[in-house]
C-alpha cells in the first residue's frame, strides 16, 4: 500500500475542473489561431489577384471599417468590466455590461452584412475575382465567429439571470471573455493586413 | 446544367447504380446494414446498445467502437486495393480489366481516403482511448462528452463517405482532390463533395479529439507522473495530439475553400478568375505531412512500449527518445514542399526542403537504434506483438532509405508519381503503422478484454501479412523505376508491365490471407476465452500503470488514483512488492464518473443531414442539420446532472471479486 494512497478531496477536484477546461479552451483558441492563420495566408497569396474585378483600395471605405473597429473595441472593454464587475459580485452589473456586449457585437456583426450586401450589389461578390473570394471568406469567417459568440453570450447571460454565479456559470463567463477579446485580437490583425493593407 | 429541385436537390433516381460491380457494392453494404439492423432488433439488443454502448462517455467503450468501425472500413478499402491490383494485373493490350477506367479512379481515391481517414485515423483513436488514460493514472479523459461527440463525428464521416456506394458517385480525383481536376469545371458531379464532407465532418471530430488527449496528457496525469517520467506511449501520444491541433486547422480550411469554389463559383483554386491551384497542393499538404507523423508516432510509441516490455529491460535511451519526438514534431511541418518537388518553386526551395527531409529521417533512425539496444542482452520473448516489431523494423529502414532516395529533389523528378513513390508510401504506412497498431491490438488485447489473443493464429497472420507485403509492393519499386506511373488502369502489353504486376497481386492475396487469419484469430480467441482468459491484469509483465488494473477493467480504471515516483511505474511498484493486485484496502472512496449522454451521437446525425445535404444541395435540409446540432449543444450547456457517483461498497465488492478470481487462477496454475 506504500505508493498507492488515496487522492484529495472535493474542492480540489473543482479547481482542477476549472483550470482543465480553461486550459482546454487556450488548446482551441489556439487551433482556431491555426484557422485563421491558414485564411490570412491564402488572402496574402490571393489579393493581388483581382482578375479585372477590384482592387480592395477600390472598394473599402475606411471610415466605415474603423467605425466597426472602434465598436468592437469598444465592446471588448464592456466584455472585461463584465469580468470585473463578477469578480466584485455584482450580477446586475455583469448582466447589463454583457448585454451592451452583445449588442455592441450586433451592430458589428450588422455592420459588416452591410458591407457585404453593398459588395455583392455593386457587382463585386466573393465570385469575382481570388481576391475576393479571400476577402469574403477571411471577414466572413470571424463573423461567423462573432455570431457564434453572439449565441453564447446569449446563453451566458439566461444562466447568469437562471442561477446566479455558480461555479460553472463563472467558468462559462470566462471563457466568454477569452473568446470574445481572441476575437477582438484577430480583427485587428483583419484590419491592419485586409483594410489598411489595402491602402499601402 | 441540370435541373436543381427545392426539395430533393440533385438527387434523382438515375444516380442511383446500374453497372455490375457497383450494383454489387450497393447491394453487399443494404444487406449488411439490414441483417445487423435486424439482428440488433430480433435480440432486443437495442435498449442495452443504446443506454451501454451509443451514448457511453466511457473512454474505453468508445475505443473499442472506434475500434469496430475501423476495422469494418478496413475491409472495404483491402476489397478496393484487391480490385486495383486485379485491374492493373489484367488490365493489358487488348484486355481492359474488370472495372472501367472511372470506375477505378473512384477506387483509388476511396481506398487511399478511407485507410488514412479512417483506418489509420481510426484505428489510432481506438488505441489512444483505450489505453492513455490507463496509462497516466486517470479514470477518463478531460472532456469525456467531447470524446463521445468525436467519436460520433467521426462516424458520420465513416457513413457519408460509404453513402456514395448507395446513391452518386465518389471522388474520382485521388486521395488528396488536387484542383483543377476536384474543382466543378472538371468533377461535376457529386463525388469531391462527398469526399470533401466526409473528410470535413471526420476531420472536425479528430481535432476535437486531438484538443480533447492534449489537455488529458497536460492536466490529468497521475500524481508524480511528471513530463519525464511518462511512459513513452504517452509522450508520442502527446506528439501526436500537437500536431494534430496545429494540422487539422489547416485541413478544415482546405477543405472549406474547395468547397466554396465548387459549391458557389469562388476563385480560391481555380485555373480562371484569379485563383491558385498550386495554393491547395501546399495547404493540403502542410497538413498532410504532419498527418502522416500524427499516425506514426503513436505506433513508435507501442513499439517502445512492445519492445521494452518483451524484452524484460527499460527503454534505452528515454531522454533521446522523448528528444527525437519533439524533434519529429517540429521538422513535420518543415518538409510538406517534398511532395510536390515537380512544382518548379525553383533550386533553393527544393534543395531547403530536400535538406529538411533527409534531416527527418535522423529522429527516426534514433528511435530504431534506441529499440535495438533496449532489446540487446535482453530476454526476449518472440510474441506476436514483438515479431510485428521485428517485421517492421526491417520494412520501415528499407522504406525509409527510399524515402530519402526521394527526398533529393533530381531523383525525385524520376520517381515523382510513379509505383516507386505508391511502394514508398505504403511501406511506411503499412509497416510504421498498421503493423504499430496490430502490435499494439495484440499487446492491450488482454487488457482490454481479459483474455489473450490466440498465439498460433497470430504468427500465421504475421507472417502472411509480411511475406504478402514484400510480395504485392516489392514489384512495385522495380515498376516505378521501369517509368509505371501510378493511378495506372491500362498499359501495353510490350512494357513488360504485367508479370511484376501479377506478382504484386499474388502478394495481395497473400495479404488477403493474414487478414483472414486475423478474423480466425479472433474468433478463435473469442470460443476458447475460457483457456486464454488472464485474470493477473498483467499477463506480460508489463511495467507502466494500465497493467495494475484488473481486465477487462472495470468503470472507474483505477479504486484509488496511483502517485508515481518512478519511470515504469508499475514495474517499479512489483518490484518492492511483488506480482498481483494491491492490498485490498478496508473500504474505498465513492467515486463520481460522468454519466452517458445521447448528444454527441446527435450532433453528429444532424452534422451527416447537414453534409448529405450540402452535397446534395438540399438547402432546407442544411439548414435543418446545422440549425438542429446547434440547438442540441445549447441544451446540452444547460445539463447540470451530468455526473453520478459509484458508491464506495461496489468499488469494494468489485475489487474484492477480482481477488478472488485472482487467487483461483493461481491455485489452477500451482
Amino acid at each position: 500500500m506504500s505508493t498507492l494512497k488515496i487522492k484529495e478531496h472535493f474542492g480540489h477536484e473543482e479547481r482542477h475542473k476549472d483550470t482543465t477546461t480553461v486550459f482546454g479552451f487556450f488548446v482551441y483558441l489556439m487551433t482556431d489561431l491555426v484557422l485563421f492563420a491558414s485564411l490570412f495566408a491564402v488572402y496574402a497569396v490571393l489579393y493581388q489577384n483581382t482578375a479585372g474585378g477590384p482592387k480592395g483600395s477600390d472598394i473599402f471605405v475606411l471610415p466605415f471599417v474603423l467605425t466597426q473597429t472602434l465598436i468592437l473595441l469598444a465592446s471588448s472593454l464592456t466584455c472585461g468590466l463584465a469580468l470585473l464587475c463578477a469578480k466584485k459580485g455584482s450580477i446586475r452589473g455583469v448582466v447589463s455590461l454583457l448585454s451592451i456586449t452583445l449588442v455592441l457585437g450586433g451592430a458589428f456583426l450588422f455592420m459588416e452584412l452591410y458591407e457585404f450586401g453593398k459588395f455583392i450589389q455593386e457587382g463585386y461578390g466573393p465570385h469575382v475575382s481570388g481576391f475576393l473570394s479571400a476577402y469574403f471568406t477571411l471577414v466572413g469567417t470571424h463573423g461567423v465567429h462573432i455570431f457564434a459568440g453572439l449565441l453564447f453570450g446569449t446563453i451566458l447571460i439566461v444562466s447568469l439571470v437562471h442561477s446566479g454565479f455558480t461555479r460553472g456559470n463563472l467558468r462559462k463567463l470566462a471563457l466568454f471573455t477569452l473568446f470574445w477579446h481572441f476575437l477582438d485580437l484577430v480583427w485587428i490583425f483583419i484590419f491592419s493586413f485586409v483594410y489598411l493593407g489595402a491602402f499601402i | 446544367m441540370q435541373e436543381i429541385s427545392p426539395l430533393y436537390g440533385k438527387l434523382s433516381f438515375g444516380l442511383l447504380p446500374h453497372d455490375p460491380i457497383a450494383i454489387g457494392g450497393a447491394a453487399f453494404a443494404v444487406v449488411c446494414a439490414i441483417i445487423i439492423l435486424s439482428f440488433v432488433t430480433y435480440t432486443n439488443l437495442w435498449k442495452p446498445l443504446w443506454r451501454d454502448w451509443l451514448t457511453s462517455v466511457d473512454h474505453k467503450k468508445i475505443g473499442l467502437m472506434y475500434l469496430i468501425v475501423s476495422a469494418i472500413i478496413l475491409f472495404r478499402g483491402i476489397v478496393d486495393a484487391f480490385l486495383m491490383r486485379a485491374q492493373q494485373a489484367l488490365s493489358v493490350g487488348e484486355s481492359y480489366g474488370i472495372i472501367d477506367a472511372n470506375h477505378f479512379q473512384q477506387i483509388f481515391s476511396a481506398h487511399g481516403t478511407l485507410m488514412i481517414f479512417f483506418v489509420a485515423m481510426g484505428f489510432m483513436s481506438a488505441i489512444i482511448n483505450l489505453i492513455l488514460p490507463l496509462q497516466i493514472g486517470a479514470r477518463d479523459v478531460a472532456f469525456p462528452f467531447l470524446n463521445s461527440l468525436s467519436f460520433w463525428l467521426f462516424t458520420a464521416g465513416a457513413i457519408l463517405v460509404h453513402l456514395p456506394l448507395i446513391i452518386g458517385d465518389f471522388s474520382a480525383a485521388g486521395w488528396l482532390a488536387y484542383p483543377p481536376l476536384s474543382g466543378i469545371a472538371y468533377s461535376p458531379t457529386v463525388g469531391v463533395d462527398y469526399w470533401i464532407w466526409s473528410l470535413q465532418i471526420a476531420g472536425i471530430g479528430s481535432l476535437l479529439s486531438g484538443i480533447n488527449f492534449l489537455v488529458t496528457i497536460i492536466k490529468m496525469r497521475a500524481k508524480g507522473m511528471t513530463l519525464f517520467k511518462m511512459p513513452m506511449f504517452t509522450w508520442t501520444v502527446l506528439g501526436s495530439m500537437l500536431l494534430v491541433a496545429f494540422a487539422f486547422p489547416i485541413l478544415t480550411v482546405t477543405l472549406t475553400l474547395l468547397s466554396l469554389d465548387r459549391t458557389f463559383g469562388m476563385h480560391f483554386f481555380t485555373a480562371d478568375g484569379g485563383g491558385n491551384m498550386m495554393m491547395y497542393v501546399n495547404l493540403i499538404w502542410a497538413w498532410g505531412h504532419p498527418e502522416v507523423y500524427i499516425l506514426m508516432l503513436p505506433a513508435f510509441g507501442i513499439f517502445s512500449e512492445v519492445v521494452a516490455v518483451f524484452s524484460a529491460k527499460k527503454l534505452a535511451g528515454y531522454t533521446s527518445m522523448v528528444v527525437s519526438v519533439i524533434a519529429i514534431v517540429f521538422l513535420s511541418f518543415l518538409v510538406w514542399l517534398h511532395h510536390f518537388f515537380t512544382m518548379g518553386a525553383g533550386a533553393a526551395v527544393n534543395a531547403f526542403f530536400g535538406i529538411m527531409t533527409a534531416i527527418i529521417a535522423i529522429p527516426t533512425g534514433v528511435k530504431i537504434f534506441n529499440w535495438i539496444f533496449t532489446m540487446y542482452r535482453g530476454r526476449i520473448r518472440f510474441h506476436t506483438p514483438m515479431l510485428w516489431f521485428m517485421g517492421f523494423v526491417v520494412l520501415f529502414t528499407l522504406g525509409g532509405v527510399a524515402g530519402v532516395v526521394m527526398a533529393e529533389p533530381t531523383a525525385d523528378y524520376q520517381l515523382h508519381n510513379t509505383l516507386f513513390l505508391v511502394a514508398h508510401f505504403h511501406t511506411m504506412i503499412v509497416s510504421g503503422v498498421l503493423f504499430g497498431y496490430f502490435a499494439g491490438l495484440t499487446y492491450w488485447f488482454p487488457k482490454i478484454f481479459g483474455f489473450m489473443l490466440d498465439e498460433r493464429f497470430g504468427r500465421k497472420a504475421f507472417w502472411c501479412w509480411l511475406n504478402g507485403f514484400i510480395l504485392a509492393f516489392g514489384p512495385l519499386y522495380i515498376l516505378g523505376l521501369m517509368g509505371a506511373t501510378r493511378r495506372l488502369d491500362h498499359y501495353s502489353a510490350d512494357m513488360g508491365f504485367q508479370p511484376l504486376f501479377m506478382v504484386s497481386a499474388f502478394g495481395a492475396l497473400l495479404i488477403g490471407l493474414g487478414l483472414y487469419y486475423q478474423v480466425r484469430q479472433i474468433i478463435f480467441s473469442i470460443r476458447h476465452r475460457q483457456s486464454l482468459r488472464d485474470e493477473t491484469g498483467d499477463p506480460w509483465d508489463g511495467r507502466t500503470l494500465e497493467w495494475s488494473t484488473p481486465s477487462p477493467v472495470p468503470h472507474y480504471n483505477f479504486a484509488v488514483l496511483p502517485e508515481v515516483e518512478e519511470r515504469d511505474a508499475f514495474f517499479v511498484q512489483k518490484e518492492r512488492r511483488g506480482r498481483g493486485p494491491l492490498q485490498l484496502e478496508d473500504e474505498y472512496k465513492d467515486i463520481i464518473m460522468p454519466k452517458n449522454t445521447g448528444a454527441g451521437l446527435i450532433i453528429s446525425f444532424f452534422a451527416l443531414c447537414a453534409g448529405f445535404a450540402i452535397v446534395w444541395h438540399i438547402w432546407w435540409l442544411a439548414v435543418v442539420g446545422i440549425f438542429g446540432a446547434i440547438v442540441v449543444i445549447i441544451i446540452r450547456t444547460f445539463e447540470t446532472d451530468t455526473h453520478y457517483t459509484i458508491s464506495g461498497e461496489e468499488v469494494y465488492e468489485t475489487e474484492r471479486l477480482w481477488r478472488v478470481r485472482y487467487d483461483q487462477s493461481k491455485k489452477l496454475v500451482l
